[in-house]
C-alpha cells in the first residue's frame, strides 16, 4: 500500500515538473493592450488565437488615461508581467528601452511596408513597431465652405486659408456659422495644440537641420508660423480667447458636428463620430497650413504613437510566443481584419482596406506626390512637462497677460530642460 | 461614575486579568503591528531606499548615491513650490483659525438654529477634494476676468477661499469642544469680578481652549503643506513663467515628477525631504502651542 501512495506520489510529481515544463515550452502571452476602445476587440482576437494554436493569450486594457501607472505595477510581476506592451515616443523609449526587446529581423518587421513608424534607442535597434497610424489637419466641412461661396480648390497655402477664414468670421453673423471651432485649451483639447500643432514648427525644423532622432536643443525657427496659425484659430472663432481654458474637446467636436464652425482641426479618429452627424461626401481633411514656404506640396500629418514592444525580460519561450502572435495578427485573415476596423490603415503587407474618407484623402495627396508631415513631436522629452509649460504660454498670450516670448521660452528652453531633466 | 472608574483600573491590575495580557498581549498586538509594518515601515524603508537609486520599477534599480537629493535641490520648479506651498500653508493657517474661531465663538452662544448653522458649516467638509475643486473652478473662473491658470494670484486665493471653505467647519467642531469645556465657574467668576467681554476671551477662553488650538494649528499647517487634489484641480501648477509652474505646490511638483522619464528617483528624494520638512515642522509648533496650554 504504502509503496503503491509512494508510485503514485512520484508520478504526480514528475507530471507536474512535465506539465510546467511543455507550459514553458509553448510560452505564453500577456498583452498589456493601450486603447480602452479596442478592448472587446483584442479579446476576441486573442480567444480566437487560442482556439486555433492552444497559446495561452491575457489580454489586459489600462483604464483610459492609466497606462503608464499599469505598466510600472504590471511589470514588478516577475512572473507574470506582460510579454507585450506599448511604448508610444521617445521618452516612453527612454522610461522602458530596458525592457524592450530589439526587434531587427524578426518575421514581424519583415512583414511591415514601411519602418517611418518605428522607434529605435540609442543603438539603433528597433524596439519597438509602429503598428497602425493616423493622420491629422484640418477638418473641413465642404457644404459650409460652398455656402460661404469657396471651394477646397481656394485654400492650397496658409495665405489662402487665411483669406477664407477671415471672410468667413467677418460674415459669420449673416451665415449662421464661424470659421474655426474653439481652440479649447482644457485638458480634454490642449493636446491639439501642445502636441499635435507644435509638430509644425518642430518637423520643418528637423526637416531642416537633418535630425533623425531626438535632439538636446530645439531652436524654434519656425515659430512665427505657429503662430501664424494660432493666431487664425483664435481669431477667426466665436469663442472668447481670454476663456480658452474653459473649453474642452467634445466642445469643439460638437461645434463642428453641429454645423457651427466650418474647419475643426483633429485628426483621423474622429471619423466614426463625425460621420455619424455630417455626411461622409462633405467630409474632408486638409493640411495644416502656417505660412511656411513649399507648404502648397504638404500632405496630412500621418504618424502614430502606438507601437508594440516585446518584454526582452520576459522568458525566451513567451517572448517567442509573443512574436508568433503578432506575426499571426498581422498576416491573419482574422488579425488584419480586426485591425482595420480598429485602427485603420496598418503599415503590412497583408493590411485590409479601412473605410474612412481621412484616410482615403491622405492616400490621394501622397498619390499626388506631396511630402508627409510626419510625427515630429514622438521626440518630445518630458512630453507632459513640456506640452504643460505650451499649454500656459498659450493661454496666457491668448488672454493677452503674456507676450509671444513666453511661448518662445516654454518651447526652446523648455525642450532643453525637459531633456536635460531626463538624460 | 468615580466608583466604577477606580473599579476598572483596579480589575486591570488584578493578576487574573494582568496575567493573561502579560501572556497573549502579542495576539491582539502583533495584526495591527503587521498592518502598521505592510503599510507605513516597510513602505517608508524602501522610500528612503529608493531615493538613492534610478529606477523605473521597484525591482530593478541601480544605486545613484546622493545623485537624486543634488537633483532636487538644483530643481528651480521644486524651490519655488517650497516658497508657494509656505505661503499657502501659513495663509490658511490663520485664516481657517480664526475663522472656525470666530464661528464657534459666535455658535455657542444661545443663537436659535444653532444646530443647524454647525451642519451647514460643517458639510463642506465631507466633499472630497477633486469635486469640490472642480465645482469652485468652474464658479471662480466665471467671475473673474481671466482664469485662475493665467493669472498666479487668483490661483494663489483660490486656493485659499477653496481651503477655507472646507477646512473651517471642521475646525469649527474641535473649537466648539473647547469652548464648552471651559469651566463655567471661572465665567461666572470673571463676571462678577466684572471683566469686559474682550478680557475674559483673552484671559479665561482662549487659555483655556489652548488645547483645542494646538490640534487645530497643527491640522491646518500639515494639511496646508499636504495639499494636492485642489491644487491639481484648481490650477494644476499653472501659470508657466519661465518654465516654473507659479502655482504649483510641493506634493504637485513631487507627483509631476515622478511621471517624467528616468526622474522617479528624484521626485522619490523630494518626497524624503518633505517628509522630513512637514515632520519638523509639526514638530516644532506642536512644542510652540503645547506650552501655552494651561492644566485645568
Amino acid at each position: 500500500m504504502r509503496k503503491f501512495v509512494a508510485l503514485l506520489l512520484a508520478l504526480a510529481m514528475t507530471l507536474t515538473i512535465v506539465s510546467i515544463a511543455s507550459a514553458d515550452e509553448t510560452g505564453k502571452v500577456y498583452y498589456l493592450n493601450f486603447k480602452p476602445e479596442a478592448d472587446q476587440a483584442w479579446q476576441d482576437l486573442a480567444a480566437e488565437y487560442t482556439k486555433q494554436t492552444g497559446v495561452e493569450v491575457k489580454v489586459l486594457t489600462a483604464a483610459s488615461g492609466t497606462y503608464s501607472d499599469t505598466l510600472t505595477s504590471e511589470m514588478e510581476k516577475k512572473d507574470a508581467a506582460p510579454t507585450l506592451f506599448q511604448i508610444g515616443n521617445a521618452e516612453g523609449v527612454a522610461t522602458w528601452g530596458d525592457y524592450a526587446l530589439a526587434l531587427d529581423g524578426t518575421d514581424l518587421i519583415n512583414e511591415m511596408t514601411t519602418a517611418d513608424f518605428n522607434l529605435k534607442n540609442a543603438n539603433g535597434e528597433t524596439v519597438a513597431v509602429g503598428y497602425c497610424y493616423e493622420a491629422y489637419g484640418i477638418i473641413t466641412n465642404k457644404a459650409l465652405l460652398e455656402k460661404a461661396g469657396y471651394t477646397v480648390a481656394d485654400i492650397t497655402n496658409f495665405e489662402s486659408l487665411k483669406k477664407v477664414a477671415d471672410d468667413i468670421h467677418a460674415r459669420a453673423a449673416e451665415l449662421g456659422f464661424d470659421a474655426f471651432t474653439s481652440a479649447g485649451l482644457d485638458g480634454s483639447s490642449s493636446w491639439r495644440f501642445s502636441g499635435h500643432l507644435t509638430n509644425m514648427p518642430l518637423f520643418y525644423e528637423f526637416r531642416d537641420d537633418g535630425i533623425t532622432e531626438q535632439p538636446a536643443t530645439v531652436k524654434g525657427t519656425y515659430l512665427n508660423a505657429y503662430k501664424n496659425i494660432w493666431d487664425l484659430y483664435i481669431t477667426d472663432s466665436a469663442a472668447d480667447p481670454a476663456k480658452l481654458s474653459t473649453y474642452t474637446g467634445d466642445a469643439a467636436q460638437e461645434e463642428f458636428a453641429t454645423g457651427k464652425a466650418v474647419f475643426f482641426q483633429n485628426g483621423t479618429w474622429t471619423y466614426a463620430d463625425l460621420s455619424a452627424a455630417i455626411d461622409p461626401a462633405n467630409l474632408t481633411m486638409l493640411p495644416i497650413y502656417c505660412g511656411v514656404e513649399g507648404e502648397e506640396n504638404a500632405a496630412l500629418c500621418a504618424g502614430t504613437e502606438n507601437c508594440w514592444a516585446v518584454n526582452s525580460k520576459a522568458s525566451e519561450a513567451d517572448q517567442k510566443a509573443t512574436l508568433d502572435f503578432l506575426k499571426w495578427v498581422v498576416t491573419s485573415d482574422e488579425g488584419t481584419k480586426m485591425m482595420a476596423e480598429q485602427f485603420g490603415p496598418i503599415p503590412f503587407k497583408n493590411a485590409k482596406e479601412p473605410e474612412n474618407v481621412f484616410f482615403k484623402d491622405a492616400n490621394e495627396m501622397l498619390a499626388a506626390g506631396k511630402y508627409v508631415v510626419t510625427w515630429a513631436f514622438n521626440y518630445t522629452p518630458d512630453v507632459d512637462n513640456w506640452r504643460a509649460g505650451i499649454v500656459s504660454a498659450l493661454e496666457q498670450y491668448s488672454a493677452g497677460s503674456a507676450d509671444w516670448s513666453e511661448l518662445e521660452y516654454a518651447f526652446v528652453d523648455g525642450w532643453a530642460k525637459c531633456y536635460e531633466a531626463t538624460h | 461614575m468615580k466608583r466604577k472608574g477606580r473599579a476598572a483600573a483596579g480589575a486591570v491590575t488584578s493578576p487574573l486579568i494582568r496575567k493573561p495580557i502579560q501572556r497573549w498581549f502579542a495576539v491582539f498586538l502583533l495584526p495591527t503591528f503587521l498592518c502598521f509594518c505592510i503599510g507605513f515601515l516597510w513602505p517608508f524603508i524602501q522610500g528612503i531606499f529608493l531615493s538613492f537609486h534610478k529606477f523605473t520599477t521597484v525591482s530593478n534599480t541601480s544605486f545613484v548615491g546622493i545623485n537624486n537629493y543634488l537633483k532636487a535641490f538644483k530643481d528651480e520648479g521644486f524651490m519655488h513650490a517650497f516658497g508657494f506651498t509656505a505661503l499657502v500653508a501659513v495663509t490658511s493657517l490663520i485664516l481657517i483659525n480664526v475663522l472656525a474661531f470666530a464661528v464657534a465663538f459666535a455658535l455657542t452662544k444661545q443663537i436659535r438654529g444653532s444646530n443647524l448653522f454647525r451642519g451647514v458649516f460643517f458639510v463642506p467638509n465631507l466633499i472630497g477634494g477633486i469635486v469640490l475643486g472642480y465645482i469652485w473652478k468652474t464658479l471662480i473662473n466665471s467671475v473673474l476676468p481671466v482664469s485662475m491658470s493665467i493669472q498666479a494670484e487668483y490661483g494663489f486665493w483660490g486656493l485659499i477661499v477653496v481651503l477655507c471653505w472646507q477646512q473651517v467647519g471642521y475646525m469649527m467642531i474641535i473649537y466648539i469642544a473647547g469652548l464648552q469645556a471651559v469651566p463655567e465657574d471661572m465665567l461666572e467668576a470673571a463676571r462678577i469680578d466684572g471683566a469686559s467681554g474682550w478680557k475674559t476671551l483673552w484671559h479665561i477662553i482662549l487659555p483655556n481652549v489652548m488645547p483645542s488650538i494646538t490640534i487645530c494649528t497643527f491640522l491646518s499647517l500639515t494639511n496646508g503643506f499636504k495639499l494636492y487634489d485642489q491644487n491639481l484641480v484648481l490650477t494644476n501648477g499653472a501659470p508657466m513663467r519661465r518654465g516654473i509652474g507659479m502655482t504649483e505646490m510641493l506634493a504637485l511638483n513631487i507627483a509631476n515628477n515622478f511621471t517624467t522619464a528616468n526622474q522617479r528617483g528624484v521626485a522619490q528624494a523630494k518626497a524624503v525631504l518633505f517628509f522630513i520638512l512637514v515632520t519638523a515642522l509639526a514638530l516644532i509648533q506642536l512644542r510652540l502651542t503645547r506650552s501655552k496650554e494651561v492644566q485645568q
